[in-house]
């Protein structure tokens, strides 16, 4: 039996700033069990295994007090008086087929190839202005100053929320992400405060969507809000302000860490910040590795449905259950050499987007927006030196990144 | 060790051929290799040619293979093996060319059953489809539009052929003697909803049909067919799809033992002798070799999978290189078909199944996972749109586990254990 | 790129017009694909999922496009995507 203090440790804020030695005593026993009760799979087989079996569940709510989804009618009359009084504000990522999978397909619908790659020129574009807007300075926030307002401006853009409305969100976005903190799903306080958060927010998104049916413009909230498409009806409107909620918050907390992770670890590799430089087309891979190394998602919870018999250990049905992503990441069995940062590995089946029916909707806009923000630094940050070793981080444990990257430079060129 | 004045020959140039000669490559085999292959062209993927390929959207000739991984090796394209002297460890091809081998992979393969009739067969607009030269023809002839295209055959080739024929918007009947298209595989089951699929996007399907004869008009072109029913339907384009045969006739005087089925190997990949006894020179991998599998109590089998042919060739390239038996190749079965806009993925081995459940989804969606299991165990599970659940039954399958499976599925009730319904006599 | 539509009756699909490269080559290993589609927004028009599951690949694109199908090979989370760049990838 391992120390079933481990998650704990992960959880404490003091261990923040590297996890990975902690990740490495869990991935000694491939699914354990700890003091609080959570099973937590660490290993790369042991969580690809979960990620796959239907008897594994997102859905934070008992089966009988959640809503149904798809049918706009009652969401006008039973809905609304349902999910506050079940405080079920549950976008997709917390449910389970066959509604999780309604959702999604109007999200992707939504989400083209055309908006994602006009995304893509238009964060080179953006990271060029935030650069710089920096030009004279001799320290560079990399957190405030570029991985922070790129995605949000991004998401909002995307979304269709007005750029002058976007600095309400930056509270609440935050606020809101702790729901995928696993304290925050068993802290009634915590909960009942998101809820609130949730509410505000979503008399602003009601309102706003209110206002794209009256006049549709070329975004995805208009277009989700216009109705179904293959396959999928039109969302309620609650699903709709849900849906809204998670892509305004997924926007605001997770690219901003890839980023950030990303500076951090290039910088603490001097000579991938040199051959990315050098070399723009390495970006691909060496975003793709990034997403191994150190993944702005490093974990996520599920809870048992039935029994499940896995790697020797049995879980009970209803059992919570951490799927440590950034674990199975560097898992030994899997990836050679798991700490060393290399984007010349091959065939990496990395878990930083998660996997199977809940892979990260967003994967690919993150990767073009990471992609644009790092080939802009390498290329534009002169002799850049970190200030604070580690930096400070957020307060997430499964969000988790810097909350600051100071970084000393000689200068910002064109 | 195998040492660099060896010579390894590889019988068929096509998917198990190459990687099998990739893997020898990779596992250290030093010296020459070359690759003999019936076909002119360079190895080539099959799986568009009955897809993509029909309905136009990518040309037959640009399926060339990518090499996994360096290959070295020596080349003879457009030249089947004719005989195997194993005494001498001699490979003659059909150009009399001789060939002196170390190490030998048989990789050749099967080709399309040819409509009986060898004169009908003959006809303007009679097609099989196996290869790229196949998919050229009939690429062309459904580009020109044809008034009514008959598919003889309601295996995984006949049901793609007939799909991609409505795509093109063309008229198709699907003729099959079983209850449904795919009972064989699926059962009666299964069938069913892959009968009513077709139906869905305007194939006629006709089951409990056979075709008894093809008629031309004169000029020696395909005009229509007669059922066994007595009727007769017009068909301008034919394509007869009845199953493969193994490519093993060159083996005639070899003394291994093989039939229309494959050539028998042993657990470890070595090929047979009629007396039984391995010869550890040769393996054979992909379609045409029929080996034990473990996980089926060893019954043999030869399967004509896209995943069996890259993982028992690089299983059969190791073996040949160390050349000593190592673990006994257990690959789990896999495979997939896209039809009318789905896909059809499974794992396992469907046959001899007594027992089916739907462990997810429902059938009536389109989307649905169903689990087969046979005497209490799980032996395959098949997805219709469902995929990302397949990995977690593969890992049931493969270790044997109880059937049917465990219910609690998020998208499932209670598991009713259905008969999967297999058609009485293989036809 | 894969074709929208048919070719016209009785056009006969050749290879790429001569160029400098040869076309790419590509397989993608569909037993396991499981359609997260992050090659088609990597490269569009040389991967395309038809349905929810069905995908639709490009196995030769021009030489021109190694970069983007290069990047739809690394974005696989399952890794099914193989390519060879005929001349540079063989030794």
């Amino acid at each position: 039996m391992s120390d079933p203090t481990l998650f704990a440790q992960v959880k404490d804020a003091a261990n923040r700033a590297d996890p990975y030695p902690l990740y490495a005593r869990l991935r000694e026993n491939p699914v354990s069990l700890q003091e609080d009760g959570t099973w937590v799979a660490s290993t790369h087989a042991a969580i690809g295994s979960l990620l796959h079996d239907p008897r594994v569940s997102s859905e934070t709510l008992p089966p009988a007090d959640r809503p149904r989804t798809g049918n706009p009618f009652s969401d006008w009359v039973v809905k609304p008086i349902r999910d506050r009084i079940t405080d079920a504000h549950r976008p997709f990522i917390f449910r389970d087929p066959p509604d999780h999978d309604t959702l999604r397909a109007a999200v992707m619908h939504q989400f083209t190839q055309a908006r994602v790659h006009e995304m893509h020129r238009r964060a080179d574009t953006l990271v060029a202005e935030l650069l710089t807007k920096k030009r004279g300075d001799h320290e560079i926030d990399i957190v405030c100053d570029l991985a922070y307002p790129l995605p949000v401006t991004i998401i909002c853009e995307m979304l269709g929320v007005p750029a002058e409305d976007e600095p309400r969100f930056h509270e609440w976005a935050t606020q809101l992400a702790t729901a995928l903190e696993p304290d925050t799903l068993t802290d009634t306080e915590k909960r009942s405060e998101n809820s609130r958060t949730f509410e505000t927010i979503s008399d602003y998104m009601g309102g706003l969507i209110a206002e794209k049916r009256k006049h549709p413009k070329d975004d995805m909230l208009s277009g989700l809000a216009a109705g179904g498409g293959p396959g999928f009806p039109a969302m309620g409107t609650y699903d709709l302000i849900a849906t809204a909620i998670l892509m305004l918050v997924a926007g605001h907390e997770t690219t901003v860490n890839l980023i950030a992770n990303g500076v951090l670890t290039l910088l603490r590799n001097p000579d991938e910040w040199r051959r990315l430089r050098d070399e723009p087309a390495r970006a691909p891979r060496l975003i793709e590795e990034l997403l191994r190394y150190d993944p702005p998602v490093q974990f996520r919870t599920r809870a048992t449905l039935a029994e499940i018999a896995i790697a020797g250990v049995t879980i009970p049905p209803g059992a919570p259950l951490v799927l440590l992503l950034a674990a199975g990441n560097r898992d030994p069995a899997v990836f050679p050499e798991p700490d060393r940062f290399d984007p010349d590995r091959t065939g990496s089946r990395h878990l930083g987007f998660g996997g199977s029916l809940h892979y990260c909707v967003g994967a690919p806009l993150a990767r073009f927006e990471a992609e644009a923000a790092l080939t802009a630094m390498v290329r534009r940050l002169q002799k850049p030196r970190l200030i604070d070793n580690p930096p400070p981080y957020r307060a997430g444990s499964a969000l988790r990144g810097p909350k600051h990257l100071r970084l000393a430079i000689d200068g910002i060129t064109d | 060790m195998t040492d660099a004045s060896e010579h390894a020959i590889v019988v068929g140039a096509s998917l198990a051929g190459l990687r099998g000669a990739e893997s020898l490559r990779r596992a250290g085999f030093t010296g020459r290799i070359t690759l003999v292959g019936s076909e002119a062209h360079a190895p080539y993927d099959r799986p568009p040619l009955s897809k993509h390929v029909l309905m136009g959207h990518v040309p037959a000739d640009a399926t060339t293979l990518p090499n996994l991984h360096p290959l070295d090796a020596e080349w003879r394209l457009g030249v089947a093996a004719r005989s195997l002297n194993r005494r001498d460890r001699i490979l003659t091809l059909a150009d009399g060319e001789t060939l002196a081998y170390d190490r030998l992979l048989i990789a050749t393969g099967a080709r399309a059953r040819p409509w009986p009739d060898t004169a009908q067969a003959r006809f303007a607009g009679v097609h099989t489809l196996r290869d790229r030269d196949d998919a050229t023809a009939l690429h062309r002839d459904l580009a020109a539009r044809p008034g009514h295209v008959l598919v003889i055959g309601g295996g995984f080739i006949g049901c793609e052929v007939a799909a991609a024929c409505r795509a093109l918007d063309l008229p198709v009947t699907l003729v099959e003697p079983g209850p449904t298209p795919l009972a064989r595989v699926l059962g009666e089951h299964l069938g069913a909803v892959v009968g009513a699929l077709h139906a869905g996007i305007g194939v006629t399907v006709r089951s409990h049909t056979r075709v008894e004869a093809l008629y031309n008009d004169g000029t020696g072109r395909v005009v229509r067919a007669r059922l066994d029913n007595g009727s007769s339907i017009a068909a301008s384009v034919v394509v007869v799809a009845l199953g493969a045969v193994r490519n093993t006739e060159w083996l005639d005087a070899s003394g291994l033992a093989f039939d229309e089925g494959g050539v028998d190997c042993d657990a470890a990949g070595y090929v047979l002798d009629t007396e039984g006894r391995p010869d550890r020179r040769i393996a054979a991998a992909g379609d045409v070799a029929r080996f034990p599998h473990p996980l089926y109590g060893g019954r043999r089998v030869a399967l004509e999978h896209w995943g069996h042919a890259v993982a028992q060739g690089e299983h059969a390239g190791r073996l040949l290189a160390e050349a000593e038996p190592g673990e006994p190749y257990a690959e789990l079965p896999a495979f997939w078909s896209s039809q009318g806009g789905i896909t059809i993925k499974s794992v396992g081995l469907t046959e001899g199944a007594d027992g089916l459940v739907i462990a997810q989804g429902d059938p009536k969606a389109g989307r649905f996972l169903a689990v087969y299991g046979r005497e209490g165990r799980c032996i395959a599970a098949v997805s219709f749109d469902c995929a990302r659940w397949l990995p977690a039954y593969a890992e049931r399958i493969a270790a044997g586990a109880s059937f049917p499976p465990p219910a609690g599925a998020s998208d499932s009730g209670a598991l009713t254990i259905l008969p999967p319904s297999f058609p009485a006599e293989p036809r | 790129m894969l074709q929208d539509r048919p070719e016209p009756a009785g056009s006969v699909p050749t290879d790429e017009s001569p160029r400098a490269a040869p076309p790419l080559r590509v397989s993608v290993d569909l037993n396991r694909c499981q359609a997260y589609a992050q090659c088609c927004y990597a490269a569009p028009g040389h991967f395309v999922l038809q349905g929810r599951e069905a995908l639709y690949y490009d196995p030769a694109p021009s030489a021109a496009d190694r970069l983007v199908v290069e990047r739809a090979r690394i974005a696989c989370p399952v890794q099914a995507i193989h390519v060879e760049s005929p001349g540079t990838d063989r030794r």
